[in-house]
């Protein structure tokens, strides 16, 4: 569709225009002009702070070259601990979110393609995926918390005390990020499972091959890179969360999204002014490197989904 | 052609891939399964929504609590949580600044996004894989590390802009950035779902400008597409934590937030409500957006 684009000969900014070479110069100039509200708009709020980051991660605060910064990140136990147990945290709830996420779509998908029950997954996913944040840190202190509905149920009923405070902790955070890894993976690899096609099973099976043999051969060969590249993108998912993360740890700042926070909001010691930009660019090497992989497993992923 | 190669929607999507392009290949997918799949089937619906819901629920549980009847064991059950939501000031403020911001973040994204994207389909359609790549940049940018870099320069607004520049609807800005891969995706479907260059020639032949062909014969077309990506601004706007809290604006996320550590009932029962309010939201397009799997399916049968 998009390859049927027709260039009318009239410029959009000049009107009528005479014959000539020039003219259409200028209007083809002005087809790119008016994407400049865009482009400034993008430049000022999106590419300005990456480069200020970029920049600043070199500098110190008075401006002058400097490396001490970025090699802090590498020298720093805290800040090495901090990206260490970010990318532990990032790949265990990846994994987890994956393989749950990627059951929840097969259940969903094999369903009525239009029944309510897909249609209020779908929106339910949307909703805790990518909207939660803060939210989904009190629902998990609603259900674990000290005087959480599971933790006063089984005191009430069983008389057993339990200690929930594994819930501000580290494998806590790996519970909470679970729970919206696993909407997330849904929305994310839903649309490949819709993929498959029912030819694909009946010449499997008109081959003899059983179920085993269809994922085994056909399924999973054409699943792969589509799981793979929803493994990534839920990678950098929770390697880039902050809020649930910053409700749930009120001690401490183990993460590195949690140090970069700790980072802007503390005293600043002299000379270390810009060390927060240098973690920050850490994490765009990091996920840039991962969407790299993304983009891709992205083009192979799409060959089947013609 | 123009088309971005390796690019389909069936496959992967950075987000928003079931949310806005659902187009169940469904045929024939109801034949006889075996009684072990479809065991298993139901085995894993359970437990994994089973999962998903038990958080909810507890939040309503937690919400809805009364005075601890101690001979029963159980607690009495009372919407007081939910009426002290519009008590109390602080949350009131912050959700009408909120609701302002995703006003203000819904239209700026929308005069920002809806004409390039249609001048770059229907002019420039080489610069159409550059505005894309912008578009989905936020994504390989964790709002953190934004917040670092912008955080000078909203130093900078707030001095030399007056009240507005101090203002959490400043906010906004930061915001259509931040929306930008859920909108562009929303947006970008349903313009592929129509002839938008034929349509634009028509309308341009017939003597129309640009302005009238873009808003009375382009944005008529793809409402769909324009409700979507809005849906998804109000969500992520009354969902936004990382950026307001540390720039020190008082939007809902950030009380709630604050709120929990004094009266975590109150802030769990808006955070139930926030969430049941998205939920509404995203679940309504997904049934009126007319024709939505006709288009997204008729888009992926488009020859590259």
């Amino acid at each position: 569709m998009t390859g049927s684009v027709t260039t009318p000969s009239s410029s959009p900014v000049a009107g009528p225009a005479p014959s000539g070479t020039g003219a259409r110069r200028m209007a083809r100039a002005g087809n790119y002009l008016a994407l400049l509200p865009f482009h400034g708009y993008v430049g000022l709020f999106l590419i300005l702070p990456t480069l200020i980051v970029a920049v600043g991660a070199f500098t110190t605060a008075g401006g002058s070259l400097t490396l001490d910064n970025v090699s802090s990140v590498f020298t720093s136990s805290v800040f090495v601990d901090a990206f260490v147990k970010s990318i532990q945290l990032a790949v265990i709830t990846a994994i987890a979110g994956a393989v749950f996420g990627g059951l929840l779509a097969w259940a969903v998908a094999r369903g009525n393609p239009n029944g309510l029950l897909r249609q209020f997954v779908i929106a339910a996913s949307g909703v805790l995926a990518q909207f939660g944040g803060v939210m989904l840190a009190f629902a998990f202190l609603a259900t674990f918390g000290f005087s959480g509905l599971v933790t006063v149920f089984i005191k009430n009923q069983l008389g057993v005390v339990l200690d929930m405070s594994w819930l501000y902790t580290l494998t806590g955070l790996a519970v909470v990020y679970t729970y919206f890894q696993i909407p997330l993976m849904l929305i994310v690899f839903l649309p490949s499972l819709d993929g498959m096609r029912q030819e694909w099973y009946d010449a499997s099976a008109s081959l003899g091959g059983g179920s085993w043999a269809f994922w085994r051969y056909v399924g999973g060969p054409i699943l792969a890179p589509s799981f793979l590249g929803a493994l990534l993108l839920l990678f950098t998912n929770a390697f880039s969360a902050y809020a649930t993360a910053a409700a749930l740890i009120s001690q401490g700042c183990p993460i590195i999204t949690l140090e970069i926070g700790c980072q802007m909001q503390s005293e600043i010691v002299l000379g270390q002014e810009n060390v927060g930009k240098a973690l920050a660019l850490g994490m765009i090497v990091i996920v840039s490197a991962v969407m790299a992989v993304y983009a891709l497993i992205q083009r192979r992923a799409s060959r089947w989904a013609q | 052609m123009s088309q971005a190669p390796g690019f389909t929607y069936g496959a992967a999507a950075p987000e928003g891939g079931a949310l806005i392009s659902k187009s169940p290949k469904g045929a024939g997918k109801g034949r006889r399964t075996p009684l072990g799949q479809r065991v298993a089937r139901i085995l894993v619906l359970l437990l994994v929504l089973g999962y998903l819901i038990l958080p909810l629920f507890a939040m309503l549980e937690f919400s809805t609590r009364g005075d601890f009847d101690r001979t029963t064991k159980t607690f009495g059950r009372t919407l007081d949580s939910f009426a002290a939501i519009f008590s109390n000031d602080d949350l009131m403020t912050s959700i009408v600044t909120s609701l302002e911001i995703a006003v203000l973040t819904v239209f700026g994204m929308l005069v920002l996004l809806v004409p390039t994207m249609v001048w770059t389909v229907v002019r420039v359609p080489r610069m159409r894989r550059v505005v894309e790549f912008l578009c989905l940049l936020p994504l390989a940018i964790p709002a953190i590390v934004i917040v670092v870099g912008i955080a000078p320069i909203y130093r900078w607004m707030g001095q030399n802009l007056g009240g507005f520049g101090a203002s959490a609807l400043t906010l906004a800005f930061i915001d259509v950035i931040l929306v930008l891969p859920y909108s562009y995706r929303a947006i970008d479907s349903s313009l592929r779902s129509i002839d938008t260059a034929t349509l634009s020639d028509a309308a341009r032949s017939l003597g129309a400008g640009w302005p009238r062909t873009i808003f009375s014969v382009i944005v008529p077309n793809i409402r769909g597409g324009i409700l979507s990506a809005s849906v998804l601004a109000i969500a992520l706007v009354l969902g936004e934590y990382t950026i307001s809290s540390l720039l020190s604006f008082n939007t809902v996320q950030v009380v709630i937030y604050l709120l929990g550590k004094r009266n975590p009932y109150v802030s769990v029962a808006v955070s139930l409500a926030a969430l049941v309010f998205a939920f509404v939201l995203l679940f309504v397009i997904s049934r009126f957006a007319p024709g939505a799997d006709n288009r997204a399916q008729r888009a992926e049968e488009e020859p590259a």
